[in-house]
């Protein structure tokens, strides 16, 4: 069920500052609500995101509660030379969830 | 055809899409593919339409062959009338129509993620193409109940869909700008769901907001109702997925 939408620039000059965009399938429900019943809500959310740009980790971001469902990351990194970033989602429940993107620099 | 203009009916140049009254940065989200969260159900959507299902182990492609061709501006032009049903079907029950038929599968659950896939995917096969609702003989008592009940005050706060969309549009209500309800994004994120929705979701809201009972998903009454909306918002353009505070 989990899909992920990533945007990266498919090639980039040596040195450009590029957006790297992403988008995945959660519904982060933050354990704080109840159901109709009463019960709590058990917590099941994304807890961390890492993006490696060949083998290097070039971003990471912790995800908390009261993020809203189907995390938004866009952040920019300096495409240094061709090759595959690679992002990682893991979180409650085992929840885990590898892409990676080809990108080629001239 | 019908042509007579209710009083406070919204002249077609001034007609615009819930789009125009969003903030800038929703917008923006709409319009940029890998930021519009409507596409992972697109995506979602695609890989069901290709997969085979049900006791004929038939997939959509194997009639429809590749949706981007066989399904455009298909979504523009439902609720469309149903020879079997004797009345207007719209999307979701059109889908749910070649499961059973076709696929010999079970009926998909309304709001379920597989319906709202299924619908965003072909739905977003009519993007940019203009709503084009046709109205014969048969369709046209079903246009006209879909268009007294948006007349009709209804629920504990005696309000008609007419008294906010045609009157009262631009203007706020409590936070909010009031749209003039035309469906042109159907399914659609809404931030206040963190989900895709259908229409029908969003006449259900509109009608627990008035204080009246909600029809149940695929009631005639609601089906009706998207047709009118649906006429009224005829020549604009289709947006699916849209996405809307």
């Amino acid at each position: 069920m989990a899909s992920a939408l990533i945007n990266v620039p498919p090639r980039a000059r040596r040195g450009e500052i590029i957006e790297v965009k992403t988008l995945i399938s959660h519904p982060m429900e933050t354990g704080y609500r109840r159901s109709q019943l009463g019960a709590l809500i058990p917590r099941d959310i994304i807890r961390l995101f890492v993006c490696t740009y060949n083998g290097t980790e070039v971003f990471r971001a912790e995800l908390h509660p009261a993020i809203a469902a189907n995390p938004f990351i866009a952040f920019s990194t300096v495409a240094t030379e061709s090759g595959t970033l690679a992002f990682q989602w893991t979180g409650d429940n085992g929840f885990s969830v590898a892409e990676s993107v080809a990108i080629t620099v001239e | 055809m019908v042509t007579s203009a209710f009083a406070g009916e919204i002249p077609r140049s001034e007609r615009r899409s819930g789009y125009a009254f969003m903030s800038r940065e929703t917008r923006a989200m709409q319009d940029d593919d890998s930021a519009n969260p409507g596409m992972l159900w697109v995506l979602e959507g695609e890989g069901l339409w290709n997969r085979k299902t049900g006791a004929a182990s038939r997939s959509c492609a194997d009639c429809h062959g590749d949706a981007r061709a066989s399904m455009k501006g298909v979504a523009a032009r439902h609720p469309s009338f149903g020879a079997a049903h004797g009345r207007p079907v719209s999307l979701e029950q059109r889908i749910n129509v070649c499961r059973i038929n076709a696929q010999k599968a079970p009926a998909l659950a309304w709001e379920s993620r597989d319906l709202l896939a299924l619908t965003a995917y072909v739905a977003r096969q009519s993007r940019g193409l203009p709503i084009e609702i046709a109205i014969d003989q048969r369709m046209e008592p079903f246009l006209d109940a879909g268009r007294a009940a948006f007349h009709r005050r209804q629920g504990q706060l005696n309000l008609a869909c007419s008294q906010c969309h045609d009157d009262n549009w631009g203007r706020r209500l409590a936070g909010n700008v009031i749209p003039q309800a035309h469906p042109t994004g159907y399914p659609l994120y809404r931030l206040e769901w963190q989900s895709l929705g259908s229409l029908q979701r969003r006449l259900r809201n509109c009608l627990v907001g008035m204080r009246a009972e909600p029809y149940d998903y695929g009631a005639p009454e609601l089906v009706d109702l998207e047709l009118f909306l649906m006429w009224r918002a005829r020549g604009m353009t289709f947006e699916a997925p849209g996405v809307r505070p």
